[in-house]
């Protein structure tokens, strides 16, 4: 018998087969990581320490970066700040080590909380909106079904700039301009797309017993829907939310060209932030680590949701 | 089934008739046939308004001299003369043929490396569950945050990355200038492109192998095809449509390529790595030619669609075969 060294031969992959795939996939996930670990050691590196070479593996951790990113800063001199009281706390000490005074809060904070309340607003819109025409394209038959989610589908072949033209002239139009409104609106039409498809092939995989059963109990179709089709549909549903939720989490392209101010989200925030001198890293680091973080606890929290659904969305489409 | 909907119907609308006046009841005898367009509708109007009518509203302005930043000057018709522009613009070609670049390496790559992970995690070695999430995590982040980022790992004199490689090779930091140096800044946005999303062509190969029922390799191992033998006229040709469509999402998603190249390069140096959405913005929002913009959206759009259509074609007949 040859050896045999497919995954899914009879017999299975040999133990040394394995460890060699194992090592090799190990290292590759290591080297992945190096990026984030080197944007986190930054974060927490004062900034001679952060642009030293060679670079620094090992270095006295500082909170400066994260200080830096969320206040603003004006220098003074030493008699100056000698003069003043004690310090009001870490940052305001860290600050001061550096002959500066904090001059008030700084941008990240408002930045991220348009972030918070654009991504989650629009993926709860894009969701509630997703399963509602998933149900109707699974359930009911509808003219022109394929053409119309075809077309549903073909909305997002579109390069964000080129949409972003007459998005722009409708918005200044409207008032929709630099509005958190605006952006949610915009975000959820995008994931739309997305949540119809990938609802629809989640709710295509409940039975219509299910419901036939329910309505031939007395339950209408919209009661059939709510008791019987959605708890089903958690799963699916719960896939397109992360994924939506990472759409508009990271989206830069349209955040970048359709607000400048008041509705601005974070990843157009984060490269603008300038120390004295050049980039300030440590706190361009600090900003980048405080806005992956929710990310990676999604992705490691909710990993079967989101294997399932990317490996879903690949099957059906 | 269509029976017994019908039952329920003339039931439920029998009820709404007895009590024409509660809204409850009307509601909840709503046909089927209502149902279906009260769930549809929300959707299908939000991509109108936000997709389709500003589609439509592109299509026209490509056809006119309209400037953004001018909206009171008289718009005039110029006919085709945008597309005539566009379509002779060497910049324009330029442009294409730095994303085509892109797209062709980045596919190449991901396809490559996320499909040698995928076989590797198949043969599901002790800790592949871990691993995997592990190696998920750069396709979840934010291309801009990363791209920025990335700029600084690039940095000749302090970054990460050049210290590495002068480490690796001998060739020192100062040589090492990716985002500077004309013939390395495409290959540091294909470098992050490739660290971001193989993962993700990694997982629909993955998907692929998992669907190859064990009876194809029990057949062969009956057969006594080598494992050499088996991977080639197996493993690859059964996951083959899984390969297919990551190149398809890929292909389309770095045909868009924008917020990456955008922070790691700005389209430098020169216009080295200047992609078509890149020339697209500054035709946009920065020489303000909306009607030209417009035009070259158009035409992109028609040539990702076009494009698109054709691969799946040929995507449907290897699934036939």
């Amino acid at each position: 018998m040859s050896s045999a060294n497919s995954a899914h031969s009879v017999v299975e992959p040999s133990f040394t087969s394995k460890r060699i795939a194992g090592a090799i996939v190990i290292l590759y996930a290591l080297i992945t990581l190096v990026p984030l670990v080197w944007i986190f050691l930054t974060s927490i590196k004062s900034p001679p320490d952060s642009i030293s070479y060679p670079p620094k593996i090992v270095f006295t951790p500082s909170l400066e970066g994260y200080c830096n990113l969320l206040t603003t800063r004006t220098r003074q001199t030493p008699e100056y700040i000698a003069s003043l009281p004690e310090p009001t706390g870490t940052c305001d000490e860290v600050t001061r080590k550096r002959n500066m005074v904090i001059a008030g809060p700084s941008n990240f904070l408002p930045r991220f909380i348009n972030s918070l309340v654009i991504a989650f607003g629009s993926t709860f819109l894009a969701v509630l909106l997703g399963t509602m025409a998933a149900y109707g394209f699974s359930r009911f038959r509808v003219p022109l079904a394929d053409d119309l989610l075809f077309f549903i589908l073909s909305t997002r072949m579109m390069p964000p700039i080129a949409v972003a033209i007459p998005i722009y002239l409708m918005y200044r139009e409207l008032g929709l301009s630099d509005t958190a409104l605006g952006m949610i609106l915009l975000y959820t039409a995008v994931n739309v797309s997305l949540a119809v498809w990938l609802l629809k092939g989640f709710i295509d995989e409940i039975p219509r017993e299910y419901e036939e059963a329910a309505m031939i109990d007395g339950y209408t179709r919209l009661q059939a829907f709510r008791k019987v089709v959605l708890p089903q549909a958690t799963t699916g549903i719960a896939a397109t939310a992360i994924f939506c939720l990472i759409f508009a989490w990271n989206e830069y392209a349209f955040a970048a060209l359709l607000t400048s101010g008041s509705a601005q989200t974070a990843p157009p925030f984060i490269p603008t932030i300038i120390g004295e001198g050049g980039q300030d890293w440590p706190a361009v680091a600090a900003g980048t680590t405080i806005f992956l973080i929710p990310i990676l606890v999604f992705t490691i929290l909710l990993r079967k949701q989101l294997l399932r659904g990317i490996t879903f969305g690949a099957v059906r489409k | 089934m269509n029976i017994s909907n019908s039952i329920v119907e003339k039931a439920a609308d029998a009820t709404a008739k007895m009590t024409p006046n509660s809204v409850v009841r009307r509601v909840r005898g709503l046909s089927d046939r209502a149902i279906a367009w009260l769930f549809i509708a929300p959707a299908i109007v939000l991509l109108l308004a936000i997709n389709i009518f500003p589609l439509i509203w592109a299509i026209y302005l490509s056809f006119t001299n309209y400037r953004a930043n001018r909206p009171n000057a008289a718009v005039e018709g110029v006919g085709l003369r945008n597309y005539e522009r566009v379509l002779t613009d060497p910049d324009v070609w330029q442009a294409m043929q730095t994303t085509a670049h892109f797209v062709f390496w980045t596919i190449v790559l991901q396809t490559v490396i996320g499909f040698t992970l995928a076989y590797l995690i198949d043969r599901k070695f002790r800790g592949h569950a871990f691993w995997t999430t592990i190696i998920l995590i750069p396709m979840m982040l934010s291309p801009a945050v990363v791209g920025n980022f990335w700029r600084f790992l690039y940095e000749p004199q302090i970054g990460l990355f050049a210290y590495a490689v002068s480490w690796l090779s001998g060739i020192p930091t100062s040589d090492i200038r990716m985002l500077g140096d004309v013939s390395l800044a495409p290959w540091a946005i294909i470098i992050v492109d490739t660290w971001m999303w193989t993962p993700y062509v990694m997982l629909i190969c993955l998907a692929g192998l998992r669907s190859i029922p064990d009876y194809i390799y029990e057949a062969a191992e009956v057969d006594r095809a080598s494992a050499w033998r088996q991977f080639w006229s197996i493993t690859v040709p059964m996951a083959l449509p899984f390969i297919m469509l990551a190149i398809l999402f890929r292909g389309i998603e770095n045909f868009k390529m924008f917020d990456m190249v955008t922070l790691l390069t700005g389209g430098g140096p020169g216009s080295v790595t200047e992609v078509a959405s890149i020339t697209l913005k500054r035709a946009a929002f920065e020489s303000w030619a909306t009607g030209r913009a417009s035009a070259f959206a158009i035409v992109l759009f028609v040539a990702v669609f076009g494009l698109a259509n054709i691969y799946v074609k040929a995507l449907n007949k290897v699934k036939q075969r």
